[in-house]
């Protein structure tokens, strides 16, 4: 343990900083940064108050990039310099993005005509990486403004949220992204797993959830287990390109009919899509809304829609996300009476029908006491906080994944010397030193099993590798420091490091590979069925593994330093040694222990002149001065 | 119940109490913090509250509140030397696991 200093009565220093921590949810049309305070999470406002930060970035003519409402203002005015819904693009190269003859961009195929679409816009050609970088640094300010104040500080690091079906190039675009905006990214999170996250702990509700998260460009639909704050996501699904846009989009294309418009230049294009926007938010509290816009043409749109119409115009977007939800509820082998709750997130959510059709489909009212808009942010916050390590004791800190079986390592006579337990949480790194069994050994094979027995033939095998090298120490004097470390995606590494030489050696692997819930559950029960058994053959084999270590020991000091002992010394520790080599392979742990006594007993002299012979042997011949 | 000081310990916090000048010995206790649930407490003591339970070894004075001792009762606080750093050390019975950093503890 840490070295303490005696303190000023009151003044004993905390034993760790608080690390503060952020959760942004990125969004395709809004954007969201929130921590947690005082154990509470709580989305950071803008100076204006404004929660909601809009994915919009424009590269304005005088070279500034503006993020936000500001850019949003000029949307209308500045179609190919404002970029927004980029979450879209992340990741994707431009034969992947749809219709991108209707987006006002100016878009160019990335480097090598592979890799991620690019737009030219007046400040050049802008990535989307770095379109959402602008975005994500704007909420770090946001976050750092709000939290340090004037007085500086340094966040310690960042959750953002990723919809589940983002693949491994758009993840890594998100990632690309928060470095470019100065932040350190401690774990993308799926924004369903966020949201859970909300739910699961400010309500303390357990049992099988749904997820049902309609962003503004995503859908995702993910079947999750709670329990005691640990959840498993069962099945997951959604569509990348299905959100509230679509929505709008599809209003918008109405109004184009009703009124017989002519082809739209790309601000009148903006200036609907607001409108249709405006119009969708209104009939989620009125029965009709008034589509009325005028163009630059001097044309006047104005149509009345009714709540019944945009039903009807939309009902096939409404039908494509429950055909997903029905296919995970399948995945999940669950019928839609076992979901105990709907968590809506997004506030796509919030139009009626959406809500209508996902109450009919699991035939109960959806829960949304969390605003839908927020409940990502507020989750990515409860998770950044607990990466950071700020948890009290008081608080019912989030088991956010565990490790199902304990890692350990093989010891001497097959026993499994477990390094890191199960239900450790992840990620989680441990250290232990072992050392040489025999003299002058200089490989040690380092076997990693996995489970809960004592003996390596009752546990899992997960990898084998060999430590070479090792300086030829007498047997227990090499210091041989194993660490076990599992990242935040389940992933194990192992290292065996001699400590005195620096040699080192690694394997990693995935312990829960081709594990399923059952394997888990069989491997748990025998460990509670053979507890007894499994105490006595540990303690069997620790005697045994002793027995031999002493007889080596004896037998080999024997043979270096046998003409130290008279005849009857010798063969009184001759028939101890017979006695104990009789023993070592028998069941009687107790019988061996005895007779190991024995031998430290009666090789007690012998032990006492030998050591006088090697010191005498270090000394002979030397000078005083240079011992 | 007992919290005692090892020879060394003592001798080195009744060096540090001439230095500073004033004090009657030591308060131990315990907070509820740190990344493991409890953290030690370690100050000097200038006065006696009226509910603390007073421990005397090797000379040296130490207070400890009654909430504190159930996690702490029958530890040792000795001084030790690790490489360049030396400090104080609780040898606390009670504990069950540490921290890495052992700066905090449960019991």
């Amino acid at each position: 343990m840490a070295l303490l200093q005696i303190s000023e009565p009151g003044e004993s220093p905390a034993p760790h900083q608080r690390r503060v921590a952020i959760g942004i949810d990125l969004g395709t049309t809004n954007s969201l940064v929130a921590t947690v305070r005082n154990s509470i999470a709580v989305v950071l406002n803008d100076e204006e108050g404004h929660p909601l930060l809009p994915s919009i970035v424009r590269y304005g003519a005088d070279g500034n990039v503006a993020v936000g409402y500001e850019a949003q203002a000029q949307q209308a005015s500045d179609p190919k310099n404002t970029i927004v819904s980029v979450k879209r693009f992340m990741g994707r190269g431009l034969k992947d993005v749809a219709h991108a003859e209707n987006s006002p961009y100016d878009f160019i195929d990335g480097p090598n005509g592979a890799g991620m679409v690019q737009m030219r816009t007046r400040a050049g050609v802008k990535s989307p990486v770095e379109v959402s970088g602008e975005i994500l640094r704007v909420l770090r300010l946001r976050a750092e403004a709000a939290l340090f104040g004037s007085d500086g500080g340094e966040l310690y690091g960042a959750v953002i949220t990723v919809p589940a079906y983002f693949d491994d190039a758009q993840r890594q675009a998100t990632k690309d992204a928060a470095k470019l905006a100065g932040l350190n990214v401690m774990r993308l999170l799926n924004e369903p797993t966020a949201a859970a996250i909300a739910y699961g702990l400010d309500n303390a509700a357990e049992g099988i959830y749904a997820v049902f998260d309609l962003g503004g460009g995503t859908f995702d639909i993910s079947i999750l287990r709670l329990t005691k704050g640990v959840f498993e996501v069962l099945a997951t699904g959604g569509d990348s390109a299905l959100g509230g846009d679509d929505f709008d989009h599809r209003l918008f294309c109405w109004v184009l009919e009703q009124a017989r418009v002519p082809p739209l230049s790309d601000g009148d294009t903006r200036v609907m899509l607001i409108k249709a926007r405006q119009v969708k938010e209104d009939l989620t509290l009125h029965a009709e809304a008034r589509f009325n816009a005028k163009l630059s043409t001097g044309q006047v749109v104005d149509v009345m829609v009714t709540q019944r119409d945009f039903w009807d115009m939309t009902r096939h977007l409404v039908a494509k996300t429950l055909a997903p939800a029905k296919k995970a509820l399948r995945d999940a082998g669950l019928t839609p009476a076992e979901v105990k709750g709907v968590v809506m997130v997004g506030g796509a959510t919030r139009m009626l029908h959406v809500q209508r059709a996902v109450a009919e489909l699991f035939g109960q009212a959806p829960l949304n006491n969390l605003d839908p808009d927020k409940v990502v942010a507020l989750g990515a916050a409860i998770q950044a906080n607990a990466l950071a390590g700020n948890r009290s004791s008081e608080e019912d800190w989030l088991l956010l994944d565990v490790i199902p079986l304990s890692l350990g390592i093989e010891t001497m006579g097959g026993l499994v010397e477990k390094i890191i337990p199960r239900n450790s949480t992840i990620p989680v790194a441990k250290a232990q030193e072992f050392t040489t069994f025999k003299d002058g050994q200089t490989a040690m094979a380092v076997h990693v099993v996995q489970g809960e027995r004592e003996l390596v033939s009752d546990c899992r095998s997960l990898a084998r590798f060999e430590l070479r090298d090792i300086p030829p120490f007498a047997a227990g004097a090499a210091r041989i420091r194993v660490t076990f470390q599992v990242d935040a995606d389940g992933l194990l590494s192992v290292s065996a490091k001699e400590m005195t030489s620096g040699i080192e050696a690694a394997v990693a692997v995935k312990p829960s590979y081709g594990l399923a819930d059952s394997d888990i559950t069989r491997m748990l029960k025998d460990s509670f069925e053979h507890a007894r058994d499994d105490v006595h053959v540990r303690a069997l084999r620790e005697q045994q593994v002793e027995g031999e270590r002493m007889l080596e020991a004896v037998n080999a000091a024997l043979s270096a330093d046998g003409d130290l002992l008279s005849a009857d010394e010798r063969s009184a520790i001759d028939a101890e040694l017979a006695s104990l080599k009789g023993l070592v392979s028998g069941r009687d742990h107790r019988a061996i222990k005895s007779a190991i006594e024995h031998i430290n007993h009666a090789t007690e002299n012998f032990a006492a002149r030998r050591m006088d012979r090697s010191v005498k042997q270090a000394l002979a011949g030397k000078n005083i001065a240079n011992v | 119940m007992a919290i005692t000081l090892t020879e060394r310990a003592a001798n080195h916090v009744q060096g540090f109490l001439a230095k500073r000048g004033k004090g009657m010995g030591l308060r131990l206790g315990v907070k509820t913090t740190g990344c493991s649930g409890l953290a030690y407490k370690l100050e000097y003591a200038d006065a006696p509250n009226p509910e603390d339970v007073l421990f005397e070894t090797n000379g040296v004075k130490v207070l400890v509140d009654p909430k504190s001792l159930p996690y702490i009762d029958g530890t040792e606080l000795d001084f030790a030397r690790e490489g360049l750093n030396e400090g104080f050390k609780f040898k606390n019975p009670n504990v069950k696991d540490e921290c890495g950093c052992g700066e905090s503890f449960n019991v």
